[in-house]
C-alpha cells in the first residue's frame, strides 16, 4: 500500500494548493472592483484637463510650448508600467513583448532610449536587459497616489525640457474588460491634442499672469495624469489577470485531484484484489 | 431666478463637486478672483486657499485646496485641483529620489529577480547532486 499511501499526500497537497489558488482569487476579485472605482474617480480629471489641453492646441496661444512641438526623435524617454507582483498571468509578459517590438524598431532607426520603471517587473527586466533605467517607483500598493507619480514623471520631462530625450512614450496595459487586457504603447510628449471640430473656433483664453506658467503647469499636469491613469488602471489589470489566473488554476487543481483520486481508488482495489487471492491461494494449498 | 453657471472641482484622484453656482471665488496666483456667469475664457494657476461657491439664497459652500488649475469658460468653470502640494523645489526633490532609487536599484545585485533565479539555479544544483548519488550507489 506505499503506493497508495503516497498518491493520498499527494491529494493532499494539491488540495492545499488549490484552497491558497481559491482565497487568491476571492481577493483579487475584490480588489478589481475597487481598483475599477479609484479608475473611475479618476476620470472626471483626465477628461476635464484633457479637454483643456485641446481647447489650448487649437486656440492661437502666442506661445508655443516645447511640450506641443514636435522635433525629429534621437533619443526617446520610455514609461513602463508593470506591477510589483507575479501571479497574473502573462499581463507583464505581453506587455514586455510589445515593449520589445518597440525597442528593436528604435534600435532599426538608432534611436537611444532611457526608461523609467513603475513596479518590480518592469525594473528587473530592463535590468536584465541593460537598460538605461533613468528612474523608478515600485511598492505603490493597491492605491496609487498622485504623489508617487511626480518624480519620476519629471525625471523625464525635465530631461526633454533640457532636449535630452526628443519624445516621451507610455507603455501600459490597457484595462478593456475583466477577461481582456491590452498593452499599448502610446506618445505622451510631444501632447497630440485631441481633434475636435467643436473646439475649432478661433478664440482664445486670457492668461494670468502669462500663457507661458499657465501653459507649463497645465501640461505638467496633464502628463502626469495620464500616467496616474495608466497605473490605477494597471492595478485593475493585475488583479484582472489574477484573478483570471487563479480561477483556472484553481479549476486544474481540481481535475488534478480528480485524476488522483481515480489512481488512488484503483491502487486501493488491486491491493485488496491481491489480498484476497493471497488469502484464496494460501487456503487451497493447505 | 438669478443665473448661475455650472462649477466642476476635480482632483487627479476623484471628482469633488459638481453642480451649478451664482459667483465663484478662487485664489489665483495673481490674487483673488470672482467669477460670474457669462466671464470671458480665462485660465490661472491657483494658490493654495479655499475656493468659495456663492450658490445662492445665502448659501455658501467651501473647499479648500493646496493648489491648482482654474479654467473659464462663459457658462462652466473647471477647477483642477492638486492633491500633492507642489512646488518647484518639492518637485525636484521628487525627481531626484526616484533617480536615486534607480541608480540603487541598479547598484544592489539583491532585487526580488536575482534571488529567484539564484534559487532555481540552486534547486537546478542540488537535484544534479541527487542524482550522481543515485548513480553512485548503483555503480
Amino acid at each position: 500500500m506505499a503506493g497508495a499511501k503516497e498518491i493520498r499526500g499527494k491529494i493532499k497537497s494539491v488540495q492545499n494548493t488549490a484552497k491558497i489558488t481559491k482565497a487568491m482569487e476571492m481577493v483579487a476579485a475584490s480588489k478589481m472592483r475597487r481598483a475599477q472605482d479609484r479608475m473611475e474617480a479618476a476620470r472626471p480629471y483626465a477628461d476635464k484637463i484633457k479637454a483643456v489641453v485641446g481647447h489650448l492646441a487649437n486656440a492661437h496661444p502666442e506661445y508655443r510650448h516645447p511640450f506641443l512641438v514636435e522635433r525629429p526623435a534621437k533619443r526617446v524617454g520610455l514609461i513602463v508600467i508593470t506591477t510589483d507582483r507575479g501571479l497574473c498571468g502573462g499581463l507583464n509578459i505581453n506587455l514586455f513583448k510589445r515593449v520589445l517590438n518597440r525597442l528593436s524598431d528604435w534600435q532599426d532607426n538608432t534611436i537611444a532610449f532611457d526608461v523609467v520603471t513603475f513596479g518590480g517587473k518592469g525594473l528587473g527586466f530592463f535590468k536584465r536587459l541593460g537598460a538605461n533605467i533613468v528612474a523608478e517607483a515600485s511598492h505603490l500598493g493597491d492605491r496609487p497616489e498622485i504623489n508617487d507619480i511626480i518624480g519620476p514623471v519629471q525625471v523625464l520631462l525635465k530631461a526633454y525640457e533640457a532636449g535630452e530625450i526628443d519624445e516621451i512614450h507610455l507603455a501600459y496595459n490597457d484595462f478593456v474588460n475583466t477577461m481582456t487586457q491590452q498593452p499599448e504603447i502610446t506618445r505622451l510628449v510631444p501632447v497630440e491634442p485631441a481633434e475636435d471640430d467643436e473646439l475649432k473656433h478661433y478664440w482664445d483664453y486670457i492668461y494670468e499672469p502669462d500663457a507661458k506658467e499657465v501653459l507649463d503647469g497645465l501640461l505638467n499636469r496633464y502628463i502626469e495624469s495620464l500616467v496616474y491613469k495608466a497605473v490605477v488602471e494597471n492595478v485593475a489589470c493585475e488583479m484582472a489577470a489574477r484573478m483570471i489566473a487563479m480561477k483556472s488554476a484553481t479549476d486544474n487543481a481540481g481535475e488534478l485531484i480528480k485524476e488522483l483520486q481515480l489512481i488512488y481508488n484503483k491502487e486501493r482495489q488491486a491491493a485488496i484484489t491481491q489480498e484476497i487471492s493471497e488469502i484464496v491461494s494460501g487456503a487451497a494449498a493447505v | 431666478m438669478a443665473m448661475t453657471i455650472h462649477v466642476d472641482i476635480v482632483s487627479a484622484e476623484e471628482a469633488i463637486y459638481s453642480g451649478p453656482a451664482e459667483m465663484v471665488f478662487a485664489p489665483a496666483v495673481m490674487g483673488e478672483i470672482g467669477i460670474a456667469p457669462r466671464h470671458t475664457p480665462l485660465i490661472s494657476p491657483l494658490k493654495p486657499g479655499e475656493v468659495r461657491l456663492d450658490l445662492g439664497g445665502g448659501k455658501e459652500e467651501f473647499f479648500f485646496i493646496s493648489g491648482g488649475i482654474i479654467e473659464v469658460q462663459p457658462h462652466v468653470v473647471t477647477v483642477l485641483s492638486d492633491t500633492a502640494i507642489r512646488a518647484k523645489d518639492l518637485d525636484e526633490a521628487a525627481a531626484m529620489e526616484a533617480k536615486k532609487r534607480a541608480e540603487a536599484a541598479l547598484e544592489g545585485q539583491r532585487s526580488d529577480l536575482e534571488i529567484a533565479k539564484a534559487k532555481a539555479e540552486l534547486a537546478a544544483a542540488a537535484a544534479q547532486l541527487a542524482a550522481i548519488k543515485k548513480l553512485k550507489v548503483k555503480g
